[in-house]
């Protein structure tokens, strides 16, 4: 089993901090679909659509029967461990770093033989529970954990590498004013974050979920998104101790163009969801690119609280959604920027909210635990997206199966004169 | 000329003092909050444009933007539905002799402070004049209430049957207008209405008929207990913007010293 | 369905074998250690290069040349040209192919060549464009590279037939004293069981002295029918029998024998005898655990009996099983695809009498075995090679 993670001592401040260095990210282009599989937390390879066969190492030809449709599909975790070996030298950086590191050959029940990374509580030549997850270069890897749970699995190194898990980390949550802000700080807290940082505009106007907030025990930071001298002050501030920053600041109105018949909200929502983002990326993204191997506390992810409405337009918010999505195409951007620091960027996709600005809309509604607990699920999982209720995953399964028809389905009127 | 040199000389010499009644244009200083349904004022917002770096190697500067009411700022006539026909109703269409005048200050600091919604009404006018004398017409009258020294939450003093300020009672203003034919009324609170404004009828009495008698208002003004009673002269001429309802500015005193 | 019988390769031998020393780092290029092997060669037989009609080139860093650039930078003009991208298998492979082209006239004199450079940072970019599983499937895990892949393989084989860490150290301290006699090798001390055990892990079973060192060199052979070299009055060898094959066994789960095993029998019926008589052996050496199963799937000994068999026999040149008497790449140093090489041409040295200080005494009859290109998970290419003695020198 593996021993607890223990919150780590004051840094030494002489004393350099590794560098942000990534295992290997090139991948061939069908190798992606394991990547983007394991990003949002499912474990997939490619199966022949002809004869069945499962294939790996992944290709663009059936091994059995050269079809070249290859979909990927569920695979099933069960395996045997046939062989391993502990690297104890690479050529390459970021495992040189990370030495002892322990990988194997595994048998799938399934057929394909696949060389994976082993948690430390598998048994030599035993049976294991195979898992995706994305590593530091944010591409897709198997790993072969015990069949059965076992205490503090996610404590091992290993794990730190392939998760943002929040245990013993330093949160900057961006939004007090947010309805999810108490239950954000909330999940936080149970999940082990060391501190909650919480930002707090316009501190010239109260609101009632203060109190809620200093009861969790947050650190309240004076943090406006859409006023930069105030992203910068705090970035300042507390940019190098933020390990997790979550981006939960969000202006919503409802109406397209025409229902609102000015730009006023509309720039608004631009300013706080799509600036506010590059504000705190530009403040806040440098310092944590730079620490992220930086012991246990290391800087690990970036997350961003987005509409469903960012992947097709929901026209009764329809101006909103396109903010949203300016704000998910940033997120896109911020993944790539991000991407040589191995900073992940988790973006939390969710149907209408039970915020008074979606009261008009009909249920199902996200309830803010149930965001925070899919969030603090997302981190602890190392995924880069999560679908927080029903309707997020029901337009997610629309917009894969055809984002046109999608379209038209969102954006039918009533019947008309 | 003599007048005017005569001031220089007195500037010079510090006899006449020049007094700032502006807050510093912050992008957490307060402004009104309207039901969220509503446009909102918008708060002031600077973006660095270069400073002596790579998009400028020389200079240093930055883009600004705001509403019309963010901070110390001037309410023209238009700003008012009361004022909409007004002529001259725009901040760009006034004449620049309202820009300079007279100015007179109510004390109200004991008041506000015993009662936080204090309305100043037309006795708080007559027992100034009692010692001061009538208000002369064409001045600018300002509530002093020292609200401008609250910080923070307490400034807007918001609760959830909405904010708390004082202000001038609706006959009172109406007085000034009507018996004084005022220049315009100035606050140190966030508008020229209290706080609880909104709840008379009409709603924001002081805007209402202020701007619909095509008078100014200033607001979020300090420095008022720099000010003599009477005798001073105020100098608040808003930006020239094309159509503007009213425009932050800054707005100074010349109070004689001696 | 039975295979048809491959065609003797009668007439067909090997001469010129030649090697560059081995430097550990160089700064030159693979163009520059392929052409003094080549020089090497000729000058050896007193060949001109425009006599060549024939070439054959094996190397890793000649990146962006391939063969085809090597014949306008060498001022070489052939009939037949070939490129051999096969690693470990690349020597067996090709002259399969030159002895082909030999007999059927498409060439007189081919000229087999293997060779690459070691920059400073050579091996680490090697890697990083192997192949392309590689780079989707195992180098993600750890980037052990080949270390980490045969590391799994050790670790398989030790839990499948009982070997033990001193059975893999037989074989590498009987090469080290074969390469004390070869000035070429990289290796130039001693080293004791005692020392092999205790080395520093690199990838646990894997240890310092179980790696081959990457170095710069190359290595070369000429191909030609025998009345060629009988008219030359140099020594040559006989080519008796070759064998290929790729991808073999792949429904194994992991890697306990090569390709070897399905065409030995093919090899032992060209060459007319049978494992026992061979009297010199040179298997492809990159790490012990592929010793011991080119003894197994040659028919040295039965699977799984790789480790009774170093335990029995004496591996070093004057011992009663002469294997790698060079050195081996494990002790004389890997120069890239020149890997694939070292063993054809120490054996062809054998067997003409030219091996001076590692010379195997009356050597009549090499095995040559080949292994390479670890695509993914387990190496696919093998090879393996009989030669005889045609003239000594």
């Amino acid at each position: 089993m593996t021993d607890p993670l223990l919150a780590p001592p004051k840094k030494n401040p002489q004393q350099r901090s590794t560098s942000p260095t990534r295992p290997p990210e090139m991948r061939s282009r069908a190798a992606l679909g394991l990547t983007a599989a394991a990003a949002e937390g499912r474990l997939a390879l490619q199966c022949c659509s002809e004869c069945a066969t499962w294939q790996y190492p992944p290709r663009d030809a059936c091994v059995a029967c050269l079809s070249n449709d290859l979909p990927w599909v569920d695979f099933p975790p069960q395996g045997q461990l046939l062989a391993e070996t502990t690297v104890q030298t690479s050529p390459r950086l970021y495992y040189r770093e990370r030495v002892p590191w322990r990988i194997g050959t595994v048998k799938t029940d399934a057929g394909p033989m696949i060389i994976v990374h082993i948690h430390p509580d598998v048994t030599p030549q035993s049976a294991i529970h195979l898992t995706a997850h994305l590593d530091r270069a944010g591409q897709g890897v198997l790993v072969a954990m015990p069949p059965q749970e076992t205490p503090n699995a996610m404590d091992a190194p290993l794990m730190r590498e392939l998760t943002a898990d929040p245990k013993h980390r330093r949160v900057l949550l961006t939004d007090a004013r947010a309805e999810n802000a108490p239950a954000m700080a909330k999940a936080l807290k149970d999940a082990g974050a060391a501190i909650i940082f919480i930002g707090e505009s316009e501190s010239w106007r109260p609101y009632t979920a203060r109190a809620a907030l200093q009861e969790i025990g947050v650190e309240f930071m004076p943090l406006d998104v859409t006023d930069t001298l105030s992203v910068q002050t705090l970035a300042g501030e507390i940019g190098g101790k933020t390990d997790i920053l979550i981006n939960n600041a969000q202006f919503v109105r409802p109406g397209g163009a025409l229902a609102r018949g000015d730009v006023g909200f509309a720039q608004n929502e631009m300013d706080v969801n799509y600036f506010g983002m590059m504000r705190l990326a530009q403040a806040f993204g440098p310092g944590m690119c730079k620490r992220t191997a930086d012991e246990a506390n290391s800087a690990v992810a970036w997350v961003n609280l987005l509409h469903i409405g960012a992947l097709a337009n929901t026209p009764e918010y329809g101006a909103f959604a396109a903010s949203q999505s300016a704000a998910h195409s940033l997120s896109q951007s911020l993944r790539s920027e991000f991407r040589t620091a191995g900073l992940r960027v988790m973006n939390v996709f969710s149907g209408p909210t039970e915020s008074d600005w979606f009261a008009s809309l009909p249920p199902p509604k996200v309830l803010p635990q149930s965001l925070a607990r899919d969030v603090i699920k997302g981190l602890q999982a190392g995924v880069e997206d999560v679908w927080s209720g029903d309707i997020a995953k029901d337009v997610r399964d629309r917009f894969r199966r055809d984002p046109k028809v999608l379209e038209r389905e969102l954006t039918f009127g009533g019947d008309g004169p | 000329m003599t007048t005017l040199t005569d001031l220089a000389a007195s500037l010079a010499s510090g006899t006449i003092r020049v007094v700032d009644l502006t807050h510093t244009l912050d992008p957490d200083f307060p402004v009104i909050i309207l039901p969220p349904e509503f446009g909102q004022c918008a708060r002031f917002r600077m973006e660095e444009v270069s400073a002596y770096d790579h998009r400028g190697p020389a200079w240093k500067w930055h883009n600004i933007s705001m509403s019309e009411h963010t901070g110390t700022h001037f309410d023209a006539p238009s700003h008012w539905v009361s004022g909409r026909d007004v002529p001259f109703g725009s901040v760009d269409a006034i004449s620049p002799k309202n820009f300079v005048g007279p100015v007179v200050v109510i004390d109200c600091v004991a008041q506000s402070n015993a009662n936080e919604d204090y309305e100043m009404v037309i006795d708080d006018i007559t027992a100034w004049e009692k010692q001061h004398g009538t208000i002369p017409n064409g001045s600018w009258i300002m509530m002093r209430t020292d609200w401008s020294k609250r910080q923070g939450a307490a400034y807007l003093n918001m609760r959830e049957d909405g904010p708390h300020s004082p202000g001038p009672a609706p006959e009172a203003i109406k007085f000034l207008i009507d018996e004084r034919d005022i220049l315009g009324f100035g606050t140190e609170t966030v508008g020229t209405d209290s706080g609880q404004g909104s709840h008379a009828v009409p709603p924001y009495p002081a805007h209402y008929y202020l701007h619909g008698a095509g008078k100014f208002g200033l607001q979020c003004l300090s420095g008022l207990d720099q000010l003599p009673a009477t005798g001073a002269i105020l100098i608040a001429a808003p930006l020239k913007i094309k159509d503007g309802t009213g425009s932050p500015l800054r707005v100074l005193a010349m109070v004689d010293n001696t | 369905m039975t295979r048809r019988a491959p065609a003797s390769y009668h007439g067909v031998v090997l001469t010129a074998p030649f090697s560059t020393p081995y430097q550990r780092y160089s700064i030159d290029t693979a163009h520059h250690w392929i052409a003094r092997a080549l020089k090497g060669s000729l000058d050896s037989v007193g060949l001109k290069k425009s006599q060549l009609d024939g070439f054959s080139v094996s190397s890793f860093t000649l990146f962006p040349d391939s063969a085809v650039g090597l014949t306008q930078h060498l001022g070489l003009s052939t009939r037949w040209l070939d490129h051999v991208p096969m690693g470990g298998a690349s020597a067996g492979v090709a002259l399969r192919r030159a002895a082909r082209a030999v007999q059927a006239g498409d060439a007189d004199i081919v000229a087999c060549v293997a060779g690459d450079t070691n920059h400073i940072d050579s091996f680490r970019q090697l890697l990083s464009s192997f192949s392309r599983f590689a780079m989707d499937a195992s180098y993600p895990y750890g980037y052990g590279g080949p270390n980490a892949n045969f590391a799994l393989l050790t670790d398989h084989y030790m839990n499948e037939f009982g070997a033990t860490r001193t059975d893999f150290g037989r074989i590498c301290v009987s090469q080290r004293d074969n390469a004390l006699k070869n000035p070429r090798a990289v290796m130039q001390k001693p080293l004791t069981l005692d020392q092999y055990l205790k080395a520093r892990l690199i990838a646990d079973p894997i240890a310092l002295f179980d790696c081959v060192m990457p170095c710069a060199g190359a290595e070369s052979f000429l191909v030609m029918h025998e009345d060629k070299a009988l008219q030359l009055g140099i020594p040559f060898a006989r080519l008796t029998a070759a064998i290929e094959r790729h991808n073999a066994h792949a429904d194994d789960p992991m890697q306990l024998r090569g390709g070897w095993t399905l065409d030995r029998d093919t090899l032992w019926e060209m060459a007319g005898c049978t494992p026992l008589d061979i009297d010199v052996m040179q298997t492809y050496d990159d790490y012990p655990v592929i010793v011991m199963m080119q003894f197994e799937d040659l028919g040295m000994c039965e699977k799984g009996e790789g480790p009774t068999f170093v335990r029995d026999h004496d591996l070093t040149i004057n011992g009663n099983f002469p294997h790698n008497t060079s050195g081996g790449q494990l002790s004389a140093g890997q120069a890239g695809a020149a890997g694939g090489f070292i063993g054809m041409v120490e054996a062809l040295r054998q067997v003409t009498g030219q091996a001076s200080g590692t010379q195997v005494k009356d050597a009549a009859r090499a095995l040559v075995t080949g292994f390479g290109m670890i695509n993914y998970d387990r190496g696919l290419c093998t090879s393996a090679t009989v030669l005889e003695t045609g003239v000594r020198a």
